[in-house]
Order: C-alpha cells, then structure tokens, then sequence
C-alpha cells in the first residue's frame, strides 16, 4: 500500500531530513514512526501524505509514484488520507461541526448526508452534543479528540497522525491512543508518529525508528 | 452536475454570510464601488440628456434641393416618387417656384425689386429631412440626391451638426476614458478587499489545502465575493443616479417651465442599467481572481 524506495529528502538551503529511507506498510498494518526531535519524523508523514515531495527515490502510494503526481492531481491523492497535525490545525473561527464537516464539503458532501457523517464522527471520538462549541472551549484532549474526529469524517483508508498525544497527560493520551487502536481495529491503516516510547512497547506493532534522517530498524 | 450546483450553492452560502457577519464593512465597501462607478455612469448620464436636449431644440438637419429652372411637372414627379420611396428620407414638402416668389416678394417687401424682374428667378425646390442625424449618413445622402435628374444643386447645412457631434463625441470619448480609469480602480479595490480576506482566512486556506481541496475549491467563495461586491456597486452606483437625477429633476422642472418646456433628465435606460450591472459584476470577479491567483501561486 504505501512503499518508500531510498527515498530522500533534501529541503532548499542544503537541510538534508532524510536519506536512503526505504519501507513498506501494508494495507490495514499499524506502524509507528520514532526518533528523537529533528529525526525526519513529520517530513516522513508528510511524504506519505502528498504534502512534500521526494528529492530523491520514490514514494508509491497504492501504486501511484508520488513524485510523478501533476500538480492536478495532488488533492486528490491528498482525500485519500486522514491527517492529524501536530499542531491539530483547527479553526478557530468555525464551530466543533464547521470544523468536522470542512473535509467532507472538499469532498463534495453536503446537507444532511454531511451532518449524518458529522455526528457519526463526533460520536466516536466522544465529542457527540459539542457541535456548536467553539474549539477554543475545549480542552486539550478534546481539541485532539476534534483533529481526529475531522481527520476521519471522510472515512479515509489510511490514518496519519503527528505527535497526537505529545502535549497530553497520561490519561488522555491513552484515551487517544485506543481511539486510533480502535481504527486499526476496523480495518484502516494506521501511521502515527511518537516519540514517546511507552505507548509503542505497549502495541507490538510496526516500528520505523529514525535517526538523523535514516533508518535505523 | 447536482454536485456542482450544491458546492456552488455552499460557497455562495457562505459568501453570504461572512458578508452578513461583516455588515457595516461590506456595506461601506459597497458604497466605495459604488461612488467610484457612479462618475462614469453619471457623465454618460448628463452627455444622453445634453444630446437630447440639443435634439429637441434643433430639428434635424434640413437638405435642401434645388431643380433645374427649366424643370417639368413630370421630373417633380418623379422625384418626388424619388424621395418618397427612399429609405434614408424621414420627411420631405415641396416649394414650388410660384409660391416661392410669391412669399419672397411678400416677405422680404422685395416688391418693387422683383417687379423689375420680368421673369421668376427662383426654381422649384424640395426641403428634406433625413432620417438620421449622423453627418456622413447625411453627406452621403446629399451626393446620391445631387446625381438625381432634374437636381439642379443641393445644399446642406451640417456645420452646426458637425460641430454639436465633435462636441459629444469628446465626450463619450472622456467617458470611455474615465470609465477605463475607474473600471482599473474598481479591479484594484475589490482586489485588495479579497486579498484582505484571505490573509483573515490563511489557515483555512492552508489546513483546507493539506487535506485535499483544489485550487478551484479554494477559490470559489472569493470569487463569489468579489462578484457580489461588483454587483452590490454597481446597484449602488445605480441607486445614487437614481436618487441624484430625482433631486435635479425637481430645480430643473422649474427652469423649464420658464423656457416653456417640458424637458426633464431621464434615468439610464435598460440596457445601460444591465451593461452597468455586469460590467461591475465581471470586474469584481476579475479583480478577486487576480488576488486569489496570486496569492495561490506565491505559497507554492
């Protein structure tokens, strides 16, 4: 499903963030990405999310190469997945439902068969009732809880998320962490990104470590 | 092609409502576009109502054609069944030569000068009036009336015609200009009015951008919003016309009462309205999509 071959990436100014990197994650596989800060971690998602572009290598998203993609033709591949920023990259000025429905109004759904998909996603990650709220009300768990809720709404097959529980305690991350098991469960292929060893010793899933750009397991 | 429609429909919703949400600036905005546009909408008004004016003052432009002395009734006849089947001819009458000098010698108290003439000098004659006002039209009429036979000489008076076009034609031509000028302006205020909105909407631009949505998505409502701020001034800019021709009607009416006269100004008509309304309209839309464009071209 998605397969890195001695990829690199080599940002204008010289700033190597990956070299060599190769992999494979098959379709409904859980894998998690690590590395100390400044590894290549997040350039690595946004690779696989047709956010950046390899400098060097390829990249095949179910077969599609990636760097050969028309500029046309990105958004599209973009649908494909669910993403969770880092930064969650909410908007602050749109309500909880606003926010959820964005990704479904990109992908041309509208009206009631819309709002149907809202509440199925709100009532998953436990955020059912809070459609009007204003993220800025919510805490920090849920405001995760919403990121993820957007990133799932369009029932993308392949989930990605960046640090989802870097700025959580204990509790909420793990709240968060069985969310995204929960998906897994269902089939959808789960790429998550952590430097928080605790939570991948726990799972027995999938491991790409990271070291200054390369692989190193 | 329903899946067209509603996304169109969606982005006009919420063109509307951030236009709704931001009512003193949007109207404010309006008002801008409006007055930019009303200058001008409003010289093409006042050069319509001088042109009008002048027509009503003046009848058109009289040809006058003179036959030769020696004419018969059968060569007036003929041209006479001439002009009245010639499709550039609004109007004719004949002056005979007897009631010509008969008027003459009347009118001028000429009496005695002509009684010592023992002949009529003057010849039959036809007074034309064309159909259109335009100097070449009537020129070219001229000349194809002076081939006819019998056609001694024709004269036309289209000094005062040429002078009154020239003088109107400046001024559309002022117009064009100005509405050239202003039309840049309106591109130029619409175009910073979007660019505006989208550095308040950058982030949805930017996390609607990484989750897939295409140039066109992102553009729409912008382009709405440009075209509605065209639409809203150019309706604008109709309404003060409107409001400002009403007012002058009211002093103007006392003036022409005095001269005895029943002139009033008249409001753009139909077309001019529709010319007015979508030309505003196509440069809202144009300006924003230069905003959008540019804007979308320098984050990649």
């Amino acid at each position: 499903m998605i397969k890195f071959d001695q990829v690199g990436k080599l940002y204008p100014g010289g700033y190597e963030a990956l070299r060599n990197v190769s992999f494979e994650i098959a379709k409904g596989e859980l894998a998690f990405v690590t590395g100390h800060s400044g590894a290549g971690k997040s350039t690595l998602l946004k690779l696989i999310a047709a956010i950046e572009r390899p400098t060097a290598g390829t990249v095949l998203i179910g077969n599609q190469n990636v760097a050969k993609l028309r500029p046309a033709a990105i958004p599209h591949m973009r649908r494909k997945f669910g993403l969770v920023f880092q930064d969650h990259k909410l908007l602050y000025d749109r309500n909880v439902y606003d926010n959820v429905v964005l990704p479904l109004h990109i992908n041309g759904i509208l009206g009631n068969e819309a709002a149907k998909r809202v509440r199925a996603a709100l009532d998953k990650v436990g955020l059912l009732g809070k459609e009007k709220a204003m993220p800025i009300t919510l805490s920090g768990g849920e405001q995760q809880r919403l990121a993820i809720a957007r990133a799932v709404v369009s029932r993308p097959s392949i989930l990605i998320a960046d640090e989802p529980t870097g700025n959580l305690d204990e509790t909420y991350a793990a709240e968060i962490m069985n969310l995204f098991y929960a998906f897994h469960q269902v089939g959808v292929t789960v790429i998550i990104a952590s430097h928080d060893a605790s939570t991948i010793a726990a799972s027995g899933a999938k491991v790409l470590r990271l070291d200054h750009g390369a692989m190193t397991s | 092609m329903k899946h067209w429609i509603s996304l169109h429909r969606e982005a006009l919703r919420l063109v509307l409502d951030r236009m709704w949400s931001t009512k003193l600036a949007t109207l404010m905005m309006l008002s801008v576009i409006g007055l930019t546009l009303s200058l001008p909408a409003g010289l093409y008004l006042v050069l319509d109502n001088a042109g009008r004016l002048a027509g009503g003052i003046e009848s058109d432009p009289q040809i006058s054609l003179f036959l030769n002395i020696d004419a018969s009734n059968e060569t007036v006849k003929a041209l006479d069944k001439q002009l009245r089947s010639h499709k550039m001819v609004k109007d004719y009458r004949f002056v005979g030569r007897d009631a010509a000098w008969a008027e003459l010698k009347q009118k001028a108290g000429l009496d005695d000068l002509a009684g010592g003439l023992e002949k009529n000098p003057l010849p039959d004659a036809f007074i034309v009036h064309a159909r259109s006002n335009e100097p070449e039209t009537i020129e070219q009429l001229r000349q194809e009336i002076a081939q006819w036979d019998g056609i001694d000489h024709v004269q036309l008076d289209t000094a005062w015609v040429k002078r009154l076009y020239s003088l109107l034609q400046v001024g559309r031509q002022a117009v064009l200009v100005l509405a050239g000028m202003l039309g840049f302006a309106l591109l130029a205020v619409v175009g910073n009015t979007i660019r505006l909105q989208i550095l308040t909407q950058r982030e949805e631009i930017e996390v609607s951008q990484l989750i897939g949505a295409t140039n066109a998505f992102i553009r729409r409502p912008f382009l709405y919003a440009g075209s509605l701020h065209g639409l809203g001034g150019g309706i604008a800019a109709w309404l003060l016309l409107a409001a400002a021709t009403t007012l002058f009607n009211f002093s103007i009416e006392d003036v022409a009462r005095l001269y005895a006269s029943d002139f009033r100004l008249t409001m753009l008509d139909g077309g001019t309205i529709l010319i007015l309304l979508g030309g505003s309209t196509l440069l809202g839309w144009l300006g924003s999509y230069l905003a959008v464009s540019r804007y979308l071209s320098s984050i990649h």
